[in-house]
């Protein structure tokens, strides 16, 4: 494979992880919580989208969209039902009450599905491809990349020009403050789960699309994976999401070819403890400044 | 200010080289802190700028300005949270530079927070032991295996730290959670946790924030029992300009971050650049 | 003795007490047979994660910092303690199986506290959350890396090899790449029970000594730790470093109790289970570690009748315990129906000296 070719399939990875980064990094920024169940959301959105296309026979976009409505509900009922009581409880609590709602859906989806892997239908978005010189690139790389581009673009734009958008950050920023000044917090809080959650989906369908088997324990991986991408960009930032999610998306695929493809988990790993002994708080973190 | 509760021992104080005036007594000692054009600056903003203080080894000395002035800057810079970006400090005469804020504390220095920095989860005695850390030492091993050094240095440290609580009558709280005291017992305790580093130089910043007149009061007079009681030199940073002028021998008076008036009480308060800095300059065309 | 050091010297009493009590009480059942299979099979496991929970408490409740890669540890602990009993028995014919066993546990501390000590010099610098995604990854590349190792003994000779099994004819291999470990199981509960003992023993007297105070001071506030001559990276890596060591002892005791023990028993899923005992125990609390390490190895076991829920039902509960004991609005709720009985227990209440004066 030439260089150019694993640089694409690398982005193509990486921009699955920083899909799914983003609604790590925001979810954190705002909320100020992990959201370890957040891959999760993400193999029930692939099942949703599965289901849609396999057994029900609806057509591929719908079933997205099916998968992606479904996801947003679970996320915000996630966040009212479990996480919401824990808002004065410490960081630490409400990591492990994540982790118990991993769990939980983890087992449901094995419940309901079996723990047979899927094989996810691939052939709605890898029937094309593309010419370009040498190249051929398969039509779902370039429609993964450019999905991500434009949810990073919207995204920015969101929190930066609308109303909402900025009331966000203003929660990221000092919640009492932001209370005080009427932004309705329950409501921007479970806005930023459904956001996340609906790109949770979106990361399930893209991702089982280019690895195209799916189990109840599918998201586990790719969800650690994308939380390290999200920190190494910087946790809270959503360029450092981008950012940090192509990084570790072209690391991978890159340390499967030349060094091994067995230990590609690790070196992404090690890439990412490089960066933090670099920059400690992630590539584009800002060190937080203790007042003394 | 009553006449009938001044604290202020009228120390007669000298003129040093560096524009500082140190009480007579210390005149012939080193002084526990000299710093020389000590400053700082935040990416082009000078935080603080050409700052020349010499305290003298048991002087009580007062750092006082508007908010924003730098004070607590000050403080950071001579604890070494932050490494000045020129000038020198000096304790007892030796260089801080490049120390951390561990050695820093090594070399005698000690200090309380503006916003207090206790031990929440600990309870009073054993934040007054974190001060006495450094001074009865064991090994993680003695600890471990309970050798005979252990329980010396644990009687010792025990000892120790309800003789210093004893002196603020805070001994009784001694098993309580240092969390769970009310405001004033939490802020006599962050004093008497500085001084059990024995240190040279005790760093109060705004010891009296908080605090009403009875309370100032005495905080005045354990302030003066501290200096009379340790041998030690103090440095307060503080707004209640009645402990200030009670109890301060030498002032020195900070605004945007540069020295505009240094002296006794007396002088300061006559001192109209100190005046203009509180009160803002006088309207010309008034009348 | 002040009353606080009354108090902790019962809590201490009290940990040993009910460790020792129940190795004798389940000596008994063993020997009157009245112990189930289940339980029984469990016992040596019960041991090696009391060990991982007290001592990641040590570096979570303590330390104040979270390590999601303690599993790791238990992973170098597992592997060397079995490459040691393996060597030991091939170089130097070794049949006394407690003497290797003693010395496979000790060998795999050491090593896994020399690992602790060179993850925890980059890593404790690091902030909060950074910290935690590190460990996470650490413990994740140590997994990975023991899939593609090899060693084996030949003719008393130690072999290893990485990635390619490189093994010369006849060799007895103690590792076998993404197998896992094999090796005679050589633990037994009452070494199970030493190490609990122990563990206890360095934890409970480090906490409660001039070092145990200052890593807790600088866990409660670093500035002013650091303020009183505390130098913070020393004492967090202390905790660090003797965590990391009795991990590698539990995870030698763990690897040592099957012939084999594969790789992906030292997930990350495993780190997070250490972590919820750790938490619902209570941070800090030692005793709360045993208790809620016994409780919850034993009960998915237990629950295995319903099993295709049993994984199920264990999320709600933990959900549940997790809301019910961290949200201020119901603990009130449920403080105010145990006050009746709270009152039984204090005879005078406790009031501080001026305390309604504010």
């Amino acid at each position: 494979m030439s260089f150019l070719e694993l640089l694409i399939n690398g982005l193509r990875l990486g921009s699955i992880y920083a899909i799914i980064a983003l609604g790590y990094t925001m979810v954190y920024g705002i909320a100020k919580m992990l959201n370890f169940a957040h891959g999760d959301i993400i193999m029930v959105g692939a099942y949703i989208a599965f289901c849609g296309i396999q057994n029900w026979g609806i057509p591929p976009v719908p079933s997205i969209l099916l998968a992606m409505l479904v996801c947003t509900v679970l996320g915000v009922a996630i966040e009212g039902l479990a996480y919401r009581p824990l808002r004065q409880a410490t960081s630490l609590a409400v990591l492990i009450t994540a982790i118990g709602m991993s769990y939980l859906l983890q087992n449901t989806a094995l419940m309901i599905w079996g723990a047979n892997t899927k094989s996810f239908p691939t052939t709605f978005i890898n029937n094309s491809s593309i010419s370009v010189g040498e190249l051929t690139i398969p039509s779902a790389t370039l429609i993964t990349i450019a999905v991500n581009i434009v949810i990073m673009v919207s995204l920015t734009l969101f929190t930066s020009k609308t109303k909402t958008g900025k009331a966000m950050r203003c929660v990221s920023e000092d919640r009492g403050a932001a209370e005080l000044m009427g932004i309705n917090v329950n409501r921007t809080i479970s806005l930023t789960f459904a956001i996340g959650s609906a790109l949770a989906a979106i990361a399930g369908v893209l991702m089982c699309s280019t690895i195209p088997s799916l189990a109840p324990t599918t998201g586990s991986m790719p969800g650690i994976k994308a939380f390290t991408a999200a920190v190494v960009g910087g946790i809270g930032s959503i360029p450092g999401a981008m950012l940090g999610g192509i990084l570790l998306g072209v690391v991978e695929i890159f340390g499967n070819y030349y060094i091994s493809t067995d230990l590609g988990d690790a070196i992404v790993f090690a890439v990412l403890i490089i960066v933090l002994l670099v920059k400690p708080a992630g590539l584009l973190g800002k060190p937080m400044r203790e007042k003394v | 200010m009553t006449e009938a509760k001044r604290h202020r021992s009228d120390t007669k104080m000298v003129p040093v080289p560096s524009q500082s005036i140190v009480p007579e007594r210390d005149v012939n000692e080193l002084p526990v802190l000299e710093t020389r054009h000590l400053g700082i600056e935040f990416g082009g903003l000078k935080a603080v700028d050409d700052f020349n203080l010499t305290i003298g080894k048991t002087e009580i000395a007062g750092l006082i300005g508007p908010n924003g002035a730098g004070k607590t800057t000050v403080f950071n810079l001579l604890t070494k949270v932050y490494e000045p970006t020129s000038g020198v400090v000096l304790i007892n005469g030796k260089d801080m530079h490049g120390m951390s804020i561990v050695q820093a504390s090594r070399q005698g220095i000690a200090r309380t927070f503006q916003n207090i920095r206790l031990f929440d989860k600990m309870t009073v005695e054993e934040n007054v032991r974190i001060g006495l850390h450094n001074k009865y030492k064991y090994d993680m091993f003695s600890g471990i295996l309970r050798l005979p050094r252990y329980w010396i240095q644990e009687k010792r440290q025990h000892e120790r730290s309800m003789e210093l609580l004893d002196i603020f009558g805070m001994q009784d709280l001694a098993d309580k959670q240092a969390g769970s005291l009310p405001y004033g017992a939490q802020r006599r305790l962050e004093i008497v946790r500085a001084l059990a580093t024995e240190p040279k130089l005790l760093l109060l910043d705004e010891p009296a924030a908080g605090m009403n007149p009875h309370e100032t009061e005495e905080l005045m007079e354990n302030i003066a029992k501290i200096r009379d009681r340790f041998g030690i030199a103090i440095l307060l940073i503080e707004h209640d300009m009645s402990l200030v002028m009670g109890v301060c021998e030498g002032i020195c008076v900070l605004n945007f971050g540069r020295v505009i008036a240094k002296g006794t009480a007396d002088e300061i308060q006559a001192n109209p650049a100190v005046i203009e800095a509180y009160l803002g300059k006088r309207k010309e065309a008034e009348a | 003795m002040t009353k606080a050091k009354r108090k902790r010297l019962i809590y201490n009493l009290i940990t040993f007490a009910l460790v020792i009590g129940a190795y004798f009480i389940i000596q008994n059942m063993i020997a009157e047979k009245t112990i189930s299979r289940l339980l029984k099979g469990l016992l040596v496991p019960i041991c090696a994660w009391i060990v991982m929970a007290v001592s990641l408490n040590l570096v979570i409740g303590f330390s104040g910092e979270l390590s999601l890669g303690h599993a790791g540890f238990m992973c170098i602990g597992a592997y060397t303690g079995t490459i040691v009993s393996g060597w030991l028995l091939a170089a130097y014919d070794m049949q006394d199986t407690t003497l290797r066993l003693v010395l496979a546990i000790v060998s795999g501390g050491i090593v896994a506290g020399v690992f602790g000590a060179l993850i925890g010099i980059p890593v404790l610098r690091l902030r909060g959350d950074y910290l935690a995604i590190v460990t996470l990854a650490f413990g994740e590349i140590i997994r990975n890396l023991v899939k593609w190792l090899y060693v084996g003994t030949k003719d008393g000779e130690l072999c290893f090899s990485f990635l390619n099994k490189d093994m010369p004819k006849g060799v007895k291999m103690l590792v076998d790449g993404a197998q896992g470990t094999k090796e005679k199981i050589i633990s037994t509960f009452p070494a199970g029970v030493i190490l609990v003992l122990v563990t206890l023993l360095i934890v409970l007297n480090l906490v409660n000594s001039r070092a145990g105070r200052a890593i807790q001071a600088t866990r409660d506030n670093r500035i002013a730790a650091e303020s009183m001559g505390i130098s913070v990276t020393k004492y967090k890596m202390m905790a660090f470093v003797t965590a990391a060591v009795l991990a590698g002892m539990a995870g030698a005791l763990f690897g040592l109790n099957s012939t084999t023990v594969e790789p992906k028993q030292f997930s990350f899923n495993q780190s997070i289970n250490v972590l919820v005992f750790v938490v619902l125990g209570g941070l800090g609390n030692v005793l709360g570690s045993v208790i809620s390490a016994v409780f919850l190895t034993v009960l998915p076991e237990v629950l295995r009748e319903f099993s295709d829920y049993r994984m199920l039902a264990y999320a709600v509960v933990l959900i549940l315990v997790m809301i019910f004991t961290n949200n201020p609005l119901i603990r009130s709720f449920v403080d105010r129906l145990i006050s009746p009985v709270r009152a039984l227990f204090h005879r005078k209440k406790d009031t501080m000296p001026g305390g309604d004066l504010q």
